[in-house]
């Protein structure tokens, strides 16, 4: 059942959009920004104040890799799967860092504390491998100064 | 008089620690009673500098760098705030050979100023086109496009004049200008340089677009992954504003022009135009089926001019300096420059623009030195995660899209990623299908199925099973995906695979995994 906070969270900002279903992303974007996630009970105040069905706003939340439908862990961490961070050992940075957490791309840790994703492309290619920590973009990493990164976040 | 010196704010530049240099310099200076100012300018494009730090003295700017936070000390030891000598100084930063040898056009306010200081982009050449095209005629302006050859930087090198006259022409009451900035090819960040590094020259360029076609309203969609070009794209819109070149009487014409800047949210696919139009209408990213073609039925099925960044950043200087000035560089059917991008294991990585024609092997070791690691070079992937790899004899090859066409290559949006004798590229080939089956938009059954059977098909090769047949099999895939896929997420994903397998065939030459014994 949702608070009241979180409902009046999603109908302000449809609102503060001028309801305009094309703004749809930026909705999400804004809900998510405030909420840490898109929570299923803003879905449905989403779909009322633009007119669309539930369906069609599940499906857009869905389809989008940005949009989260649980809180992310204390610190986040994206780290670049594409080609020019793979040609500067990007695959094997992330193993490293899975391996040592017994995780795997996409969840959460049980304790709550860290969430590693995929991205595909920071458009810092030219200083790979690269990720973000908690948006926080880092360049040429290697595993140790990733480590330190994540370590000074989680403080 | 203070001492000025530049510290980039660039995001890539921050992403090496720019920030906490700039705060050093500051703290020092104050600790040493010196008299300097900071300022926070563009990157100039030399990534492999970075952060790189320019002091202004009497001869000119001179540039120290990479600077990290430790070295901040010794550089005012060394005196640089004269132009002092140091292990990490490079003299004059218009006479480093990376930026000197450069033909820039698009990228020639790099790095010389704060983005957002109105003024100096005026006096750096800025608004000259903008101010022309407003006192000209509407369908001169198209012709001016249509005459420098300017074609769609985004990737597929359409001429652009077509679609402005597309658009132009068509009879509706309301039209669109969408700038596509979902930069999201690997190898890439022209377009992020530019919305960080001169937004002014961006919105210059769709101002000129929407005058020109009769558009009052544009969107730039900036893909999420880029948060400082967002907000760097939002403040300058407003500054324009100010200035009275946005909104309901651009620069006393009489013609509106307002700009929105929109937030992708991480979908690959959405750098295809009508993905991209889709995304703008709050919708999930499906691509269209054309015709009809955006310039007649575009955004909320009103004709629309989609450009890519590149594309449009090149208008205020052919607005400007003419048609022909444009055209004069370049070679054959691809006139003009290219800000070309030198990324993955490169020793000196970075922006390098320059006329068509340059060859492959110019930008990766005239300008790129080589491999960073300094093992031998085995591949580059030239235009993005659905261009090809290429063979080292392909190096001397010209950067012109009809030459790279022509060897089963793709100019693209001038990415290109090197690699080393390190690289597998039976591996790459599993990744091209595993990527198109991470993006793809669902639509349609060769892309969505195919990436998904296409990545089973290779981990069986990687695995040594049935090798022959499945590489077999993976060609005959290809064939389907190139003929029957909607777009170029499925359509062009073979392009990667289908040139590891013709250039690197032996690493597709897998034994049987020994089976383990109990």
């Amino acid at each position: 059942m949702a608070s009241l906070d979180q409902m009046s969270t999603a109908q302000s900002i449809c609102a503060a959009h001028g309801n305009r279903a094309d703004a749809l992303l930026e909705i999400l974007h804004d809900i998510q920004e405030h909420e840490g996630f898109v929570p299923k009970v803003a879905l449905g105040d989403v779909a009322k104040a633009l007119n669309l069905s539930r369906a069609d706003v599940h499906g857009v939340m869905t389809f989008y890799h940005d949009f989260r439908s649980t809180k992310a862990g204390v610190v986040t961490v994206k780290i670049c799967r594409a080609e020019a961070c793979q040609s500067m050992g990007a695959m094997s940075l992330i193993e490293t860092f899975l391996a040592k957490r017994g995780m795997t791309l996409g969840e959460t840790s049980d304790d709550g504390r860290i969430t590693v994703e995929a991205a595909y492309c920071l458009g810092n290619c030219a200083m790979a491998p690269a990720a973000t920590i908690n948006g926080k973009l880092a360049a040429r990493l290697t595993s140790q100064k990733l480590e330190t990164l994540v370590a000074e976040a989680g403080r | 008089m203070s001492i000025v010196v530049w510290v980039p704010q660039d995001s890539a530049a921050v992403s090496a620690g720019a920030d906490d240099i700039a705060t050093g310099i500051e703290l020092i200076a104050k600790a040493r009673g010196l008299d300097v100012s900071v300022k926070r300018n563009g990157s100039r494009g030399a990534l492999f500098l970075e952060p790189l730090v320019e002091v202004e003295t009497a001869n000119g700017r001179v540039a120290y760098g990479p600077v990290e936070s430790g070295d901040v000390e010794s550089l005012f030891d060394a005196d640089f705030l004269h132009g002092g000598q140091h292990r990490l100084g490079h003299g004059l930063t218009s006479e480093i050979a990376f930026l000197k040898n450069q033909e820039r056009l698009t990228f020639a306010r790099a790095g010389l100023a704060d983005p957002l200081d109105l003024v100096a982009y005026e006096a750096n050449g800025g608004l000259a086109g903008l101010k022309n095209a407003l006192k000209m005629d509407k369908a001169a302006i198209v012709k001016d496009v249509l005459d420098s050859g300017l074609r769609g930087r985004g990737g597929a090198g359409f001429p652009a004049g077509i679609k402005w006259k597309t658009v132009q022409e068509a009879k509706a009451a309301q039209k669109y200008v969408a700038c596509n900035a979902d930069e999201g090819d690997s190898g890439t960040f022209a377009d992020r340089m530019v919305m960080e590094g001169d937004p002014f020259m961006l919105i210059e360029g769709m101002i000129i677009a929407g005058f020109a076609t009769g558009a009052t309203e544009g969107y730039v969609y900036i893909r999420s992954e880029y948060p400082d070009a967002i907000a760097k794209m939002k403040a300058a819109c407003l500054v324009m504003a100010k200035a009275g070149w946005l909104g309901d009487n651009v620069g006393g014409s009489g013609a509106a022009f307002h700009l929105h800047v929109r937030r992708g949210a991480g979908a690959y696919i959405c750098g295809e135009e009508s993905s991209m139009l889709e995304s703008l209408e709050g919708k999930r990213g499906l691509v269209r089926a054309k015709p009809p073609i955006p310039a007649i039925k575009g955004l909320f099925g009103q004709p629309t001019l989609i450009n890519n960044v590149l594309t449009l950043a090149s208008v205020p200087v052919i607005l400007a300096k003419g048609a022909a000035y444009y055209k004069d560089f370049g070679m054959g059917r691809s006139r003009g420059t290219l800000a070309f991008q030198l990324a993955g294991n490169i020793s000196q990585g970075g922006l390098v623009e320059k006329a068509f024609g340059v060859s492959v092997r110019e930008l990766i070791e005239g300008f790129g030195g080589g491999t960073a690691t300094g093992k031998p070079f085995r591949t580059a992937q030239i235009g993005g995660p659905l261009g090809a790899y290429i063979s080292a004899d392909m190096l001397d090859l010209p950067m012109d899209y009809e030459a790279l066409a022509g060897a089963g290559a793709m100019v693209g949006h001038g990415g290109i990623v090197v690699f080393d004798e390190s690289v597998d590229m039976a591996e790459m080939a599993r990744f091209a299908f595993d990527f198109c089956a991470i993006e793809s938009c669902g639509k349609c059954t060769p892309c969505r199925v195919g990436a998904v059977r296409g990545r089973e098909t290779m981990d069986k090769i990687l695995a040594g099973v049935d090798v022959a047949q499945n590489v077999a099999l993976i060609e005959d895939l290809c064939q389907v995906m190139t003929d029957g896929s909607l777009c170029a997420m499925g359509g062009l994903t073979p392009m990667p695979v289908l040139s590891a397998l013709k250039h690197f065939s032996q690493d597709f030459d897998r034994a049987p995994h020994a089976v383990a014994a109990e």
